[in-house]
């Protein structure tokens, strides 16, 4: 087993106990818990930096920008790529959000189409069918293989010379399945698509190298990787950045303005309007660190090494159907299941009474469950700072319920 | 008992696993859809309502044990029922579901309780979360009397 045990003291929130029992936290998928360097840096800020960035000449204005500028550094090395490549967002969806309308209306019309897979996060599926009302653009899916995975055997076929976007996740939310990059970047590219990687799931549990992945733009989000909520990245291809037209207007995204028009800010400036989450970027950047020392393979290794554990014991449960890829090598950390006939709100409840936080429901998946012909999942999600003996209290829980709902 | 008997009690899990009154009806009859967005709970509710009285009624759901036996043990409980009666236990059944905990005068052993099996669903109020799936079936029949012009 990775020694990752110790780093679990960082995190205050795994001291609770919940109805009498430890906390067993395995809803990473919904939200990471932070480790203190994090709460620690968005309070430091405060309390010793708070001001405005990019305005004023006084010394703390230009502490807080230079504080705000050197977290986009952090993170832009994180996904090793440049600073100028990382506009922050609102989070995940508000930057995928950005890429809809900021090229999608621009570059979309009738007769076009955009491809998405039945497996994608309501964030990577609802801002491409507002699109495709706007612009009479077609949204067409790819489906999935017997693993859970895009399926690629017969993608020439979906992705023909009237597709100018395809959009699918670096790792599914549900299945934990990874994502096809290679071979939908191939497919897009060989037909003059751009690709936008949904990476809220994967930039957090894997080693990634923005500029190596061959997409044009990705996302990501703080809160799923030891950052705050309210923040996230929109990261591109320069040239891409250059032609993505921004999503709000107001105070700092300008160059120029006139009365009557207005020129913008460079990039990445010019994809953050207003007075930006600066707290929250500096936490950001904290984390980044934070998963920078403990390092992305030690991260993935880990979570490689819980996850085969998980699927190893969860099988052991009678009645337990398991929804995704079997091969740990195809899969990250978020296992979804169901038990029996007790639905995974019941079960998400009974487990909670031993202490273990699950997810339960569609997950912001609901064409996915429909694919899956299920109502709804239960999910057990992992990170860097869970236990085996995690796993074993979850699987005790499950055989609780089994006796709650009668089956023994 | 513990809180988690006290939640699934045997009655619940039988209106779960055995629904009453599952269908749709056909004729002239009113119409009402629920569901939860949070969670994908979903109810449907077909009802007869002749005279002022509830003469037949149809469901057709999919969800928690909670939500779908809070709606098999409304149909038990309003099918027979004047429109009038059936509102008194809406007004009922509500007051039970945000009763905090001490003294209970829905409490099912107390004499003169009122609410028969609906009295299970009590234990889902130690579980906050879990209030909007019994609520789910009884804001749909509320929607449907209120298309009787009510």
């Amino acid at each position: 087993m990775s020694e990752l045990g110790h780093l679990r003291a960082d995190f205050p929130i795994l001291r609770r106990e919940i109805n009498g029992a430890p906390l067993v936290y395995l809803d990473s998928a919904a939200t990471t818990q932070k480790p203190q360097p994090v709460l620690d840096a968005m309070d430091e800020y405060y309390a010793n930096h708070n001001a405005n960035v990019h305005r004023g000449a006084h010394t703390l204005a230009a502490e807080a920008t230079e504080r705000y500028e050197d977290a986009r550094s952090r993170i832009a090395s994180f996904v090793d790529t440049a600073s100028a490549q990382i506009a922050f967002t609102r989070g995940a969806t508000a930057a995928i959000n950005v890429i809809a309308y900021g090229w999608g209306l621009n570059h979309l019309r009738e007769g076009d189409r955009i491809v998405v897979s039945v497996s994608e996060h309501h964030a990577n599926l609802v801002p491409w069918q507002m699109i495709s009302r706007y612009t009479g653009a077609e949204l067409i899916y790819l489906e999935l293989d017997d693993e859970f995975i895009i399926d690629t055997s017969n993608l020439e076929a979906v992705i023909d010379d009237r597709v100018r976007i395809v959009a699918f996740g670096g790792m599914s939310n549900v299945t934990g399945a990874l994502g096809p990059v290679d071979a939908l970047v191939d497919a897009a590219h060989s037909v003059g698509a751009i690709t936008v990687l949904d990476g809220a799931q994967l930039v957090p549990h894997a080693p990634v190298s923005a500029d190596d992945l061959g997409v044009d733009y990705m996302v990501f989000s703080a809160h799923k990787m030891l950052g705050p909520t309210g923040i996230g990245a929109l990261w591109g291809k320069p040239e891409r950045l250059e032609e993505l037209e921004p999503l709000e207007g107001g105070g700092e995204m300008i160059n120029i303005v006139e009365r009557y028009h207005s020129t913008w800010a460079p990039v990445p400036h010019k994809f953050e309007a207003g007075t930006p989450p600066i707290a929250e970027a500096i936490g950001f950047g904290a984390a980044v660190d934070y998963l920078g020392r403990v390092g992305m393979e030690a991260v993935a290794a880990h979570e490689r090494e819980i996850t085969a554990y998980a699927l190893e014991r969860l099988s052991e449960v009678p009645d337990l159907t398991i929804y995704g890829p079997k091969d740990v090598t195809k899969r990250g950390g978020a296992v979804s299941f169901s038990l029996g006939d007790i639905h995974p709100h019941d079960l998400a409840t009974i487990v909670d009474q031993d202490g273990v936080a699950i997810r339960a429901g569609h997950h912001c998946a609901r064409p996915l469950m429909q694919y899956l012909q299920v109502p709804a999942t239960a999910r057990a999600s992992f990170y860097l700072y869970n236990l085996r003996e995690e796993v074993d209290v979850l699987v005790g829980a499950l055989m609780k319920a089994r006796k709650v709902f009668g089956l023994g | 008992m513990s809180q988690l008997d006290e939640l699934y009690r045997e009655v619940i899990l039988d209106h779960y696993r055995n629904p009453r009154r599952r269908g749709t009806l056909s004729g002239n009859h009113l119409h009402a859809e629920g569901n939860n967005p949070s969670c994908g709970d979903e109810f449907a509710l077909d009802l007869v309502v002749e005279n002022g009285v509830i003469t037949d009624a149809a469901m057709q759901g999919q969800g928690c044990s909670i939500s779908q036996a809070s709606g098999s043990m409304m149909m038990d409980a309003i099918v027979g029922r004047s429109v009038d009666e059936v509102e008194d236990l809406m007004r009922k059944f509500k007051v039970m579901m945000t009763i905090e905990d001490g003294d209970d005068p829905l409490d099912p052993d107390r004499p003169g309780s009122v609410l028969g099996d609906l009295e299970a669903l009590q234990g889902v109020r130690k579980f906050p979360v879990r209030i909007k799936c019994a609520d789910l079936a009884w804001a749909t029949l509320e929607d449907a009397l209120a298309q009787a012009g009510r």
